[in-house]
């Protein structure tokens, strides 16, 4: 459950950057190889938000496919493992997407 | 680039949206009904505008943020890779699921070694100090961290323990992760290298089961080698299934029990330790 520990840095950059005001809503970018379980995420966020300025917040969470680009022939394609080979056969290959674990943006929230 | 907008500006800004009622700024306007409480405000982008209250006026504030999450955790473990250089301590993050051996490998590491090569060890473990018992009792000095509930050692623990083990300069500091095969793959502690340990009681396939520790590794070790004749362990297999997630990994096979193959490990870290640091 490293997603615990994840979440709790989550709303510490949040809560850092919201510099004492209230969070609605905050994005995520996880990429499906980042090894990070968004479920775990959601499930961790109402918890770990309590009693912070992001109490209540929404959660949005984007997924990005995995992508990756060949180191023999350069090609670039779809990969949904870690250890997908290029079509061509080779294992030497460069992830270009599906590894993220971002903080987007935050949706601030001002009552006047 | 911002997301939110296409500038490419990467600092923090904010954009403002407006949700539930539509106004202009710069000016004064009431919402249906006169109401004593008007009043002027001014809002983040300098404009000011009044307004009556009876509406509940909510602003919604769109803030890029653009951060990774474990960007903290990786600053500390630059730090600790700085502090690392700065005395010539070989740093290693050992990494395995649980009962793979990686206590007894350092115990008998360490008394191998002794008089060799200085060590010390961090010792990850959810509760009890059984492996610095353990680690102390074969001559080394060790300290344990417990990571309570965590299921992995981050940075800012190995920070603090290092501030109490101080391990001498030159010497070879052994992190013995939390066993998980999971989660400690995720957060850099400031080590030179990962090294994985399997145990050849665990099954060949675990490299394709849990693909980001191996990935994250520079070395499996193959442990318990003397119990091959014992389970259906394919040696070759596991080593393929370990290339398949990572190219490069270097691979050895030893029995920190019987002995056989502890050359090869003592080999290998003699070569890390003539190698110059370098960002890992």
């Amino acid at each position: 459950m490293h997603e615990l520990s994840i979440t709790r840095n989550i709303v510490a950059i949040v809560g850092e950057a919201a510099a004492g005001r209230r969070g609605s809503r905050v994005t995520l970018d996880i990429g499906r190889l980042s090894g990070i379980m968004d479920d775990a995420i959601r499930f961790c966020f109402p918890i770990v938000a309590e009693g912070t300025a992001l109490s209540g917040a929404a959660l949005d969470i984007n997924l990005i496919d995995g992508r990756a680009r060949c180191s023999d022939c350069a090609a670039e394609f779809f990969t949904d493992t870690l250890f997908t080979p290029c079509p061509c056969g080779s294992r030497r290959t460069i992830r270009l997407a599906g590894e993220e674990l971002l903080v987007k943006t935050m949706e601030l929230e001002e009552t006047g | 680039m911002c997301a939110t907008c296409g500038c490419s500006d990467h600092d923090e800004h904010e954009h403002h949206h407006e949700h539930g009622h539509h106004h202009e700024h710069g000016h004064h306007h009431e919402h249906g009904h006169h109401h004593p409480d008007d009043h002027e405000h001014a809002h983040a982008d300098d404009t000011r505008h009044s307004h009556a209250h009876g509406d509940a006026h909510h602003r919604h504030q769109v803030v890029s943020l653009e951060q990774r999450v474990l960007a903290k955790n990786d600053a500390l473990a630059q730090r600790n890779r700085d502090w690392f250089a700065a005395r010539d301590i070989l740093a290693i993050n050992l990494l395995s699921a649980p009962g793979a051996g990686k206590t007894t490998l350092l115990e008998r590491t360490i008394r191998d070694l002794a008089g060799e090569i200085p060590i010390s060890v961090l010792e990850g473990d959810q509760a009890t100090a059984l492996d610095r018992d353990r680690i102390r009792a074969a001559g080394a000095p060790a300290l344990q961290i417990n990571t309570g509930t965590g299921c992995h050692l981050e940075a800012d623990m190995v920070a603090r323990g290092l501030a109490e083990l101080q391990p001498a300069a030159r010497s070879l500091l052994l992190i013995e992760n939390v066993g998980n095969l999971v989660c400690p793959a995720l957060f850099d502690l400031g080590e030179r290298a990962k090294v994985t340990l399997l145990s050849v009681t665990e099954g060949d396939d675990k490299p394709l089961k849990y693909p980001h520790m191996f990935a994250a590794s520079r070395l499996m070790i193959l442990n318990k080698i003397d119990l091959l004749a014992h389970v259906d362990f394919n040696v070759d297999r596991a080593v393929a299934h370990a290339r398949q997630v990572n190219p490069d990994i270097q691979v050895m096979w030893l029995s920190a029990r019987s002995g056989k193959g502890l050359a090869g490990w003592y080999d290998w870290l003699r070569r890390e330790l003539a190698a110059p640091a370098q960002a890992a």
